[in-house]
């Protein structure tokens, strides 16, 4: 008999050695299908407000993308919105919910942008800028550490602990910027602010700094070592079945807190290039909280960091473009989220027609009279 | 006494349930092809295939759980449509499945109460009535007020059939019923089937063993890659001898390889495998179990108490006892999956206490585990993954923790070969073959790599016969070099036999005693087994 969900959603984990690229192409358009529906749903909508869906799309294409000034705004966003994706993935692949992302994020950005400005009297800048990218990973990865132990020692349930530690995250982040790490220059309570000249610089010829291309090293990185490494393959065996993890002799606790700890940091270096590239300060309750959306964007992506990439980069524009064409057609800023909502909306429902719904039946008949021989092979008879 | 059950009207061979054109497709398999069944009154209908035929589908079709794409379905004469369990509930279509559907929890009468016709108010009396109606019509003796779960499996699946008939159903559909019960609780099972063909009852009896269909039945269907291939009438099945109605079970099972299949040991002398104590010359001790105890996942204790046993060299060890006896429990603390609660395992001489279960696996203590499809294997990823997946980060698949994937593919094609194991490529979702195929890669990746000794608990359940004897050739291989040596957990008495040099006989966790296999040793064990058993 033939396992009807290992079969669907085969190519999602990459299930053979070479694995994942090879049908890149056929699950990107998969999965780009509800982002149409949702763009079109979202024109219906603004057709009942009265404006101008093409205008509104248009001016969000152009600011967020057809303009040079715009495109480089959206590559900025992309580098911190990449990091902590791939943060995500690296959990979420090992079948462990972090879901205290914003957390991790905000505790690392409090304390790179508190120790920046200090660090700099004390070191040279070129020492200063790699060591509070190590620092923000760190402390993103050490937030994880409670709730990876209580997960590996006691089973218990890592959306609630992680969840918990987000609040305090959050809360913590805001009682080191208004404590230790206040500004006595500024009037609103924030960090010392690193002068522009000491963040990350450019890369030549553009305003864009160099952790858009941190985020890809990243990624590449995560990438090799969900496909090409033992410790990948491991994470994937516990995200896939615990229990076969456990009765391969995989050492389970280890690796909970290991790939915990690596999604915390990966999150937490999205803080320290968010905070290094672009603000040089964090100000009290500021939380961009990227996310809460970053985590429908990552299963719309198939949990594949490369697929990912393009996902992003669209959410990216929508945020930076449809930030001017929200504006412009003199509607909140809140739209934007309504939009992404719709799209997960049909993100879950295409899934739904693909596994069980007409269309899958449809597409099973036509299968069926196709893969009939292969499956004598397979021995299914 | 028909009067407990709704058996419905017409002459006794009537034609309760007929099946025409049946045809299931799933996305990539055709499960039932164009199915034709005829179920009388009054017969048990044997449904015999090999695992992945399409026995359970077609079942599942009739209980309402899956719609047919093709086909009519008609009940005494009657065109039906069963869209839901409900509607083959109300006429009267009844299902026994392999697993216990019963609250553990509840007492009999109460699993029973759940069933229908009871209203809002809860006649425990009626109920009673109800329930003294049934177990004397069946022969059976069972207590309301019991909790199921503490019922053995065979007073279980009796309520199961109870709450069938207390359902009002006129054709019962048996899944696989033998498959957990001890030798008496088969016999029993056999006796509640005459009950309930005298009772003009249809059962539809499903199996993949050979022997069973032929005792049992009146009437056998074969199906195979959905097909129906046949049905043998009761005629011929009173007039041909056993081994002509062998022949013909074969020949529509296997189409022309009945030849090739005269070996495979449920057709022929079981013995011919080996075993039938020759350890005169049993090699040095491989595996010493010294007063095993281990603690239930909830603190219960003892769920494994002060076993001792030793594994030599060239030997098999059988472990028999009724499923849900210890063997699991035992079979993990020796691999390393459950904490030992006291005792000690050695192998080789080394103390096992502080190794992990990849360390044990590296040093030849092997798990063929019964949770195939839960443990054994990942279902999403390749098979030449799944081979390698106790290996995982060591030479010479991974050098400094780079997957080489050329030598996995290379070690995987080597050994789909070796085990003949079915599938389109090593790059196929394990979770997409067959079981037996399934069961191939488990046995494959457990024997390859210098095993020492390999704990196999129950390899062959839920097996083809085909695959059956391939396994059992394997075990036997394993250790008759003399090098290794085998832990065999099995419920099924006559695979024991067949590849055993001895029996240790496991009830509730304790060790029973140790039978050598030879002649008599079936009714040693047996004796044995019942007891220790609870409740029969």
């Amino acid at each position: 008999m033939v396992n009807e969900a290992s079969r669907g959603s085969a190519p999602v984990v990459g299930s053979s050695i070479p694995s994942a690229g090879r049908h890149w192409g056929r699950t990107f358009w998969q999965r780009a299908a509800p982002v149409v529906y949702g763009l079109i749903a979202g024109g219906v909508l603004l057709l009942v407000m009265g404006k101008n869906p093409i205008a509104f799309y248009w001016t969000t294409l152009e600011s967020g993308l057809l303009t040079w000034s715009g495109l480089m705004q959206t590559i900025i966003r992309l580098a911190p919105l990449l990091l902590m994706s791939a943060g995500f993935i690296v959990a979420f692949q090992a079948g462990l919910w972090n879901i205290g992302g914003d957390g991790q994020f905000l505790l690392a950005a409090a304390v790179v942008a508190g120790l920046g400005a200090p660090a700099l009297g004390v070191m040279p800048f070129w020492l200063v800028l790699p060591l509070l990218c190590v620092v923000g990973f760190l402390v993103g990865g050490a937030w994880t550490v409670v709730p990876s132990l209580m997960k590996a020692y006691y089973g218990m349930n890592e959306i609630i602990t992680t969840l918990m530690m987000a609040f305090i995250g959050i809360n913590l982040a805001n009682i080191l910027i208004k404590g230790p790490f206040l500004s006595h220059v500024t009037l609103v309570p924030q960090t010392d602010v690193i002068p522009w000249v000491y963040l990350l610089p450019f890369i030549p010829g553009t305003h864009i700094h160099v952790g858009i291309v941190i985020a890809l090293v990243a990624l590449v990185l995560v990438h090799f070592m969900q496909t090409r490494t033992s410790y990948g393959l491991r994470l994937r065996i516990l995200g896939a079945s615990p229990r076969a993890a456990l009765h391969a002799g995989i050492s389970v606790k280890r690796d909970i807190v290991t790939a915990f700890a690596l999604s915390g940091g990966l999150i937490g270096l999205a803080a320290a290039v968010e905070v290094l590239g672009v603000w040089g300060y964090v100000r009290a309750d500021w939380n961009p909280a990227f996310g809460m959306t970053l985590f429908a964007i990552v299963f719309l992506a198939g949990l594949d960091v490369l697929v990912v990439i393009p996902f992003v980069f669209f959410f990216a524009v929508i945020q930076i473009g449809g930030h001017e064409a929200a504006r412009q057609a003199g509607l909140p800023n809140d739209f934007l989220l309504l939009l992404i909502g719709l799209i997960l909306f049909f993100m879950v429902l295409t899934e739904w027609a693909r596994t069980r719904g007409w269309l899958a039946r449809l597409r099973g008949r036509h299968a069926g009279s196709m893969a009939a021989a292969a499956e004598e092979a397979a021995g299914d008879g | 006494m028909g009067s407990a059950f709704s058996s419905g009207s017409g002459s006794p061979d009537a034609v309760v349930l007929e099946l025409r054109g049946i045809t299931k497709v799933f996305p990539g398999v055709r499960a039932n092809d164009h199915v034709d069944l005829l179920v009388r009154r009054g017969e048990v209908h044997c449904l015999l295939g090999e695992n992945g035929a399409g026995k359970s589908t077609l079942m599942n079709v009739l209980a309402g759980i899956y719609m047919p794409d093709e086909g009519s379905i008609r009940i005494d004469g009657r065109e039906v449509s069963i869209s839901c369990p409900r509607d083959a509930i109300d006429l009267g279509v009844g299902m026994v499945h392999q697993h216990s559907s019963l609250i553990p929890d509840f007492t009999v009468l109460e699993n029973l109460m759940l069933g229908r016709g009871e209203g809002w108010r809860l006649s425990t009396g009626r109920a009673q009535d109800g329930l003294k109606r049934l177990t004397t019509t069946l022969g059976v003796a069972v207590d309301p007020g019991a909790e199921t779960g503490q019922l053995s499996l065979g007073q279980q699946q009796q309520v199961e059939i109870i709450k069938a008939l207390w359902q009002g159903s006129r054709i019962l559909i048996l899944d696989e019923p033998t498959s957990m019960l001890t030798p008496k609780g088969i016999e029993d099972l056999e006796r509640v089937l005459r009950q309930l063909k005298q009772q003009g009852l249809a059962v539809i009896f499903i199996t993949h063993k050979l022997r069973e269909a032929f005792a049992i039945g009146d009437r056998v269907s074969v199906l195979r890659q959905g097909r129906l291939q046949g049905t043998i009438d009761r005629e011929t099945m009173k007039a041909a001898s056993a081994t002509e109605m062998q022949r013909l079970v074969v020949e529509l099972m296997f189409p022309g390889e009945a030849e090739t299949l005269a070996h495979v040991a449920e057709l022929s002398d079981l013995s011919e495998l080996g075993g039938g104590g020759r350890a005169a010359t049993a090699g040095e001790p491989l595996l010493e179990l010294h007063e095993v105890v281990v603690a239930g996942q909830r603190g219960e204790i003892g769920i494994v108490e002060a076993i001792s046993l030793t594994i030599h060299a060239g030997e098999v060890l059988g472990v028999a006892g009724v499923d849900g006896n210890g063997q699991r429990p035992l079979a993990e603390a020796i691999v390393g999956q459950r904490p030992l609660a006291g005792g000690d395992v050695r192998l080789a001489g080394t103390s096992l206490r502080r190794l992990g279960i990849g360390a044990r696996q590296r040093r030849g203590l092997r798990y063929v585990t019964d949770d195939r499809l839960g443990e054994g294997i990942v279902g999403s990823m390749s098979v030449a993954l799944n081979l390698v997946s106790k290996r995982i980060g060591t030479a010479p698949f991974w050098v400094h923790g780079r997957t080489r994937p050329e030598v996995i593919a290379a070690h995987a094609e080597e050994l789909v070969r070796e085990y003949s194991v079915a599938t389109p490529s090593i790059h196929t979702p394990a979770g997409s073959l067959s079981g037996g195929n399934i069961q191939k890669v488990i046995v494959a990746r457990e024997l390859s790599l210098d095993p020492k000794v390999v704990v196999f608990n129950k390899p062959t359940y839920g097996l083809d016969v085909k695959t059956t004897a391939a396994v059992r050739a394997r075990i036997r291989g394993l250790v008759d070099g003399g090098a290794a040596g085998a832990l065999l957990i099995s419920t099924d008495l006559e695979e024991l036999l067949a590849l055993s040099d001895r029996v240790a006989v496991l009830s509730r966790g304790r060790l029973m005693g140790i039978v050598r296999n030879g002649p008599g040793a079936e009714q040693e064990i047996g004796a044995l087994m019942i007891g220790g058993e609870h409740g029969e």
